[in-house]
């Protein structure tokens, strides 16, 4: 199988691969690029885990092609921190005990972070709706909710 | 197993490149990379098109023109497409919303597919490279298709003349128990002088509801006056059995819900 050169800005950083043609965007990133914030839940675009952000929009990499985010600027989870500052979302999900396996929450961090980025005050409906695409088998959701409030509150505090 | 992805400029080369066997055309990945992902080994090779007609949204008037790579988020945002919002974010959640383009919408198989219910209600017209097709001969026709969807076309329904509902039960995103979308032209009086209604997840493709639209014609919005509508609603359905619901349930919900969405 013809090996295809990707090139995207991953996190700030410029990144370039050869992969097979074909390959999805969660592989080229867990396994090429070693980035392993997004996971593979379903790998059918029903559980939201792999989520990350494409050029401003949020996106499900299991069904995204690596191949076509050439020239595109993604952000995962694991860019978030900066000098080992917690994001105050990332802060947010600790604090709350929004998160327990763990597994959903950097797809439930990426679609908190795009809310957030258009919606600083979100009422409780948004947040809500901003993660319906998002599944979670511990936490009973409630905490992440709480988790997603907090942080945008936290933010606004900051910016005041 | 990796699959080859081409991708051309224009929708043409595009064509021609499809007649090869085992390829699928790529719009925004949620059927086919979903399909892939399954093990789904008839699909050894992926085609797109990047011709900018296909991602173009162009209303004159009441004429509505969506290009077949519109996403669902496209269409709930747009400022002339309010009548349609409801419909558009009824498709998967925002990601998936951010992705799913209204032409594979076209292609989902029940429970999927809301949108296409709406654009079965609104009468509208598929285009393809080969010509224009109403949608209900596109849909009947849709497992043999082979010419990329290039758009599809519609005139925007008069003030509250489209009602849309999605059944679901989780909220606010879940899969289908059925959707029912409907477009009811009205007499002065109020009573009902032309009725399209859609139903989705009561067959595998969208279907019309034609004997409730019938028994519905002449009628004014009423409890009473819809009756007949209610009872001839699940004429001609054949509805899924899937984990959501079993095609008994879906029979015995549907003339509640669409009591529901003509009493709104
Ligand atoms: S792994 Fe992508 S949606 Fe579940
Ligand atoms: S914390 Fe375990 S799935 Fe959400």
């Amino acid at each position: 199988m013809a090996k295809v050169p990707v090139q995207f800005t991953l996190n700030g950083s410029d990144k370039a691969e050869f992969v097979d043609s074909g390959t999805t965007l969660l592989h080229a990133l867990r396994d090429k690029i070693g980035d392993t914030s997004p996971k593979g839940g379903c790998h059918q675009g029903t559980c939201g885990a792999c989520s990350v952000i494409i050029d401003g929009e949020l996106r499900l990499s299991c069904l995204t092609l690596a191949e076509t985010c050439n020239g595109a600027t993604i952000s995962t989870t694991s860019g978030l921190s900066e000098s080992g500052v917690l994001h105050p979302l990332q802060r947010a999900f600790l604090d709350t005990f929004a998160t327990q396996c763990g597994f959903c929450t950097p797809g439930m961090i990426m679609a908190a972070k795009v809310l957030l980025d258009h919606t600083p005050n979100p009422s409780r409906d948004e947040v809500v709706e901003a993660l319906s695409g998002n599944i979670c088998r511990c936490t009973g959701y409630e905490p992440i909710i709480q988790a997603v409030l907090t942080a945008a509150r936290s933010n606004s505090q900051n910016a005041a | 197993m990796a699959l080859a992805l081409q991708t051309y400029a224009t929708v043409k080369d595009a064509n021609a490149a499809l007649k090869a066997a085992g390829t699928r055309y790529l719009g925004g990945g949620t059927l086919v990379v979903r399909a892939a992902n399954e093990g789904d080994v008839s699909v050894s090779g992926l085609i797109r098109s990047t011709e900018p007609s296909l991602s173009t949204i162009a209303v004159a008037g009441d004429k509505v023109r969506i290009g077949a790579s519109v996403t669902m988020a496209a269409i709930a945002h747009h400022p002339d497409l309010d009548a349609l919002a409801k419909a558009a974010r009824a498709v998967g959640g925002p990601a998936i919303r951010n992705m799913a383009t209204v032409g594979g919408n076209l292609f989902a198989p029940a429970p999927y597919g809301d949108f296409a219910v709406a654009l079965l209600a609104l009468d509208a017209t598929i285009s393809t490279d080969d010509g224009d097709t109403p949608i209900e001969t596109f849909l009947a026709n849709r497992d043999g298709s082979r010419a990329i969807v290039t758009s599809v076309s519609f005139t925007l329904p008069k003030a509250d003349s489209f009602r849309f509902l999605k059944v679901s039960r989780v909220k606010p995103k879940g899969v289908s128990v059925l959707s029912i979308a409907s477009v009811l032209e009205r007499s002065p009086d109020g009573t009902v002088s032309s009725a399209r209604i859609a139903l989705g997840c009561m067959a595998d493709r969208p279907m019309r509801a034609i004997a409730a639209e019938k028994a519905l014609t002449g009628r004014s919005l009423t409890k009473d006056s819809i009756a007949p509508a209610l009872a001839a609603a699940r004429d001609g359905t054949s509805p899924i059995t899937d984990p959501i619901a079993s095609a008994w349930y879906r029979n015995e919900v549907l003339p509640v819900h669409l009591g529901r969405l003509l009493l709104a």
